[in-house]
Parts: structure tokens; sequence; C-alpha cells
């Protein structure tokens, strides 16, 4: 009769820890990595892509190309916690959108939990990805558009664009009804971003001297340090979207690095062989195509996998960017669309192909007797990319109406926008 | 008085140095330049994008001497400088018609 006893009080002690109730209690090392998780993702954007972009941008625009993506950190975290979060997260309508139950987070306390975490952890860790998606969009845009242009789209594409795609793929709409795939934001962040971009550099218009006039990089190493920032960073985005401590992240984190590395190293080969210099923005370049692609399959790959993910994102970006950008014409400057969304999409599709359900239990991909899968990855990819690029096209004509034209003088795009907007020099070089 | 001015390539300076020194040569004002000449330019490729770069980079150094050093200074300025490859550059004497020294107010030959 004791030992009975003992072994109920034993099984009554353990039982809370088991998964049955792991939905309703606080786990500590769950919340104390996505709070670092969330860190991560922050730096990502005013550090690790202003300097990756910054980098790229000619002289006399560094500084602005730093400004827009400041700006769109800063603004994103206050439009998130008035309304973005949610219109993405809130309870769900027709699948559609989120309600306003949240407004200004009203009826989110100290103790509310999402999943093991805080829901205040939750809010912070999901508003650094929005920022970030917005500020990709700037690439495609750098060297001519109004600063106050900028400020107006970021305030009006967190809210049309970005929140309704994230509610879709993550907050309980149709796309998750429908099974789409998408650990980490390859649809949410990287497609939906690229388009955006492609369609605001389209009607914005290419540069003055585009084609013709030499567009120096002002700091290739900027670029490569920005790369570094993003690839640390890049950890916190993608492992750290298991909203958990355990084996699907740790999963997530190797196969991040995997891509990364195999994508720097594809591009490398694809521009040496076709350029025949290695180059260090081919490099750094090839590592952020990597990270991409992975972004979407994260959680849902294995290493193998990611190997194959990383060496097409690589090759492919390469030939986005160097061949098929030139071919069609479009001033994508620093090629959001050309990485971000071209690599998305693969890496959307490959998640369709490669998703094993022993990393994720339920998420199996055309490998592992599912081709359904890719048919659904397919959809999810086509409706993000027609509706970023409606949305993007009438939150760009809002904008140009609001601050009365989306572009500088002409003159102050030949002098530079540093000195033109912000009266201000990126480096102070004597003589 | 005369003025030397010499082109030349960025990493003979200090070659060219040594040897002025070595007659006698004391000082010397250096500029960085670009230009090109027979040396062609290159090319710079970033993400596919293919520019041509015209100028090259070069160092020009400026001596003002009496007249009659000049031919000593333009003969060890070009054996220092010289590599036989193209791109080496020039050099070009010129009249000067004052030179003053700031500190002391000294004309002529007794400033240079």
């Amino acid at each position: 009769m004791k030992c009975k006893l003992i072994l109920l009080t034993a099984v009554l002690t353990v039982l809370p820890f088991s998964s049955a109730f792991a939905e309703d209690v606080l786990n500590s090392g769950d919340t104390a990595w996505i709070i670092v998780s969330t860190a991560l993702v922050m730096m990502m954007t005013p550090a690790g892509l202003a300097l990756f972009y910054g980098g790229m941008s000619r002289y006399k625009n560094l500084l602005n190309t730093f400004a827009m993506t400041f700006m769109s950190y800063c603004l994103g975290s206050i439009v998130w916690v008035l309304w973005g979060y949610t219109l993405a997260f809130g309870p769900d309508v027709g699948e559609l959108i989120g309600g306003l139950e949240h407004l200004f987070l009203d009826g989110i306390t100290v103790d509310s939990l999402t999943g093991t975490i805080p829901t205040t952890v939750f809010v912070v860790f999901q508003m650094t990805f929005a920022a970030i998606t917005v500020a990709l969009v700037l690439g495609s845009i750098v060297d001519r558009m109004k600063f106050s242009s900028w400020i107006v789209f970021v305030v009006l594409w967190l809210t049309f664009v970005y929140s309704p795609v994230c509610h879709w793929v993550w907050g309980g709409g149709w796309m998750h009804a429908m099974g789409a795939l998408d650990f980490a934001g390859g649809n949410v962040v990287h497609i939906n971003a690229g388009v955006a971009g492609l369609v605001l550099s389209a009607m914005v218009g290419k540069r003055l001297g585009y084609g013709k006039e030499a567009m120096f990089p002002s700091s290739i190493t900027l670029t490569a340090l920005g790369a570094a920032m993003l690839w640390f960073g890049w950890f916190g985005f993608n492992a750290g979207s298991a909203l958990a401590a355990d084996g699907v992240a740790a999963s997530a984190f190797l196969v991040t690095n995997t891509s990364a590395a195999m994508g720097a190293i594809a591009w490398m080969a694809a521009e040496w062989y076709v350029n025949k210099r290695p180059t260090v923005l081919g490099i750094a370049s090839g590592v952020v195509a990597g990270l991409v692609s992975i972004t979407p399959a994260a959680g849902f790959v294995d290493m193998k996998a990611a190997l194959v993910i990383g060496l097409v994102a690589g090759g492919f970006g390469f030939y986005s960017v160097a061949v098929l950008k030139r071919k069609l014409g479009y001033d994508d400057s620093l090629d959001a669309f050309g990485v971000h969304g071209m690599c998305g999409i693969w890496g959307a599709l490959a998640t369709g192909v490669f998703a094993n359900p022993a990393i994720t239990g339920g998420a199996a991909g055309l490998l592992y007797g599912n081709p359904r899968q890719v048919w659904i990855q397919f959809v999810s990819i086509v409706a993000t990319a027609l509706f970023s690029a409606l949305a993007t096209f009438i939150v760009v004509l809002v904008t140009r109406v609001v601050t009365g034209g989306l572009r500088v003088d002409e003159d102050d795009e030949v002098k530079g926008l540093d000195g033109a907007i912000h009266g201000e020099r990126g480096f102070e070089i004597e003589f | 008085m005369k003025k030397i001015e010499a082109i030349i390539k960025p990493f003979k300076l200090d070659d060219v140095k040594e040897a002025l020194n070595e007659i006698g040569i004391q000082g010397m004002t250096i500029s960085e330049v670009k230009g090109y000449g027979r040396q062609k330019g290159h090319k710079e490729i970033y993400r596919g994008a293919e520019y041509v770069v015209d100028f090259i980079p070069k160092i020009k150094i400026e001596i003002v001497v009496e007249a009659a050093w000049v031919d000593k200074v333009v003969e060890k300025i070009q054996e220092a400088a010289y590599t036989g490859k193209l791109g080496d550059g020039k050099i070009f004497v010129l009249s000067v018609e004052k030179a003053i020294r700031v500190r002391t107010g000294e004309k002529g030959n007794e400033a240079i």
C-alpha cells in the first residue's frame, strides 16, 4: 500500500511538467530563449541590415540608408504595439485578419501566456519580424526616395500589408488552415518584402544614370560585417521561431548555419566561374541568400536538405541578381526582390519538397509521401505575391498623395541624400 | 629656380625619396592624384553590374631646386621610379618666379 502511495505521489508531482500540461505553464527555459532571440532579431535591423545595405549604397547616401533602416525599426516598434499586433494575432475574423481586442495591447497582462512564454515576449518577438520585413523593402529604393515618404510608407505598409499576411500564416488565418508551412517567414517576411520592393522600385522609378553611370558601393567592409551580424541574429530569427528551447529549435539552429554557409560557397563558386573573380560582396550576398531560403524551412527540414537548399540559393541568387535583373531592366537597387523575393520563393517551395515529419510531426513534404504540400506552398507563394503587389501598389499611391511625391529633386539626388536630407556626412575624412 | 613635377606609381615613392635624399634633396611635397595615359583602367563587377575604372591612383611629387640641379634630379627620379611597365609616369620641369621661406622671409635660392 505504501509503495502505491509513493508511486501515486511521484506521478502527481511529475505530471504537471509533462507535455499534457505544457500549454498552460510558463517555461523559464523557453522564455529566456525567446527573450534572447528577440534581442538577436532586433539587432538584425538597425545594425545588421543597416550595415549590409549601407555598405552597398553609394557613399553620398550611406547615412540615408541607415536613417531609413533605423526608422523602420523605430516606427515598427510603435505601430506594432498600437494596432499591428492585434491585426496580426488578435482573435481571427474570417481567416483574413485579427480582431481589435488587443489594440494598444489591451487585455495582455504580466501573467498572460502564449504557449509556454509570456504573451508580452511573443508580442516583442513578432514585432522584430515586422520591423525587419518593412526595412528589407528599402533596399529596392535607396538613393532616391524622400525620407518623409519612406516614413509614411512604413506606417501604412505594416498596417495594411504585413499584418494581414502575418495573420494568414501565423495568426490563425487561411494559409495556416490550408496547411502552408512557413516556419520563420518565407512568405510573411521575404516574399512579402521582395515583391513589395519590386513594386515600390517600379513606382519610384530608376536612379538617375542607372545603367550608364558607375554606382560604387560605399564600403564592402560594412556590407560584409552587416552580413555576419545578420547571420548571428538569424539564429534568433529561425531557432527562436520554435517558440521553445527544444529539439526543434536546435534543429533549426543547425540547418540555418548549414544553409548560410552553403549559400556563401555556392554564390562564390558561381561568381568565380562566371566573372573569374570571387568577391567579398558575393560571399556576403550568398550568406544572405542561404539564410533567406532556409527561413521557411528551418524547423521542418534536416541537415542534408539544408545542404541542397543553401547550394541552390547561392546559385539561384547569383543568377537573379547578375543575369535576370539586367535582362528585365528594373532598378531594384540592393536586390530586395532578387535575393529576398527569389530565394524566399525557392525556400518556400523547397519546404514543400523537403519537410521531414521526423523533425516536426505532421509537416511532411514531397520526399516523405506528401506531394500535395508542394501545391499548398505554391498557392501560398502566389497568394502572398499577388496580395503584396496589389496592396503595396495602393499603399504607395496613398503615400505619394500624402507626401506630395515619392522622389527627391534631381539636384538632391545628384548631390546625395546624406547632405540634401540630413545635412551630414557618413565619415569625416580630413582633406 | 625650377620646379620638377613627377607623376609616379604610388609604390615607388619610397625608392624615389631615398634616391633624392642621397643626392642632397631634403624636402618635397607629395599629393595623391588619379590619372591615365597609355596604361588602361580595369573592370570592377558588383553583383553583375560592370564598371570600367579609367583613373588610376598615382603620386605627384613636387620639388623646387636651383636650375643647376635639374638634370641630376630628373635623372635620379627616372631611375628610381622605373619599372619598365606601362604607367611608370612622367616628369615635367617648370620655371619658378619667386620663392620665400615663411619663417625667416629669405628669398630665392636661400629659400629652397
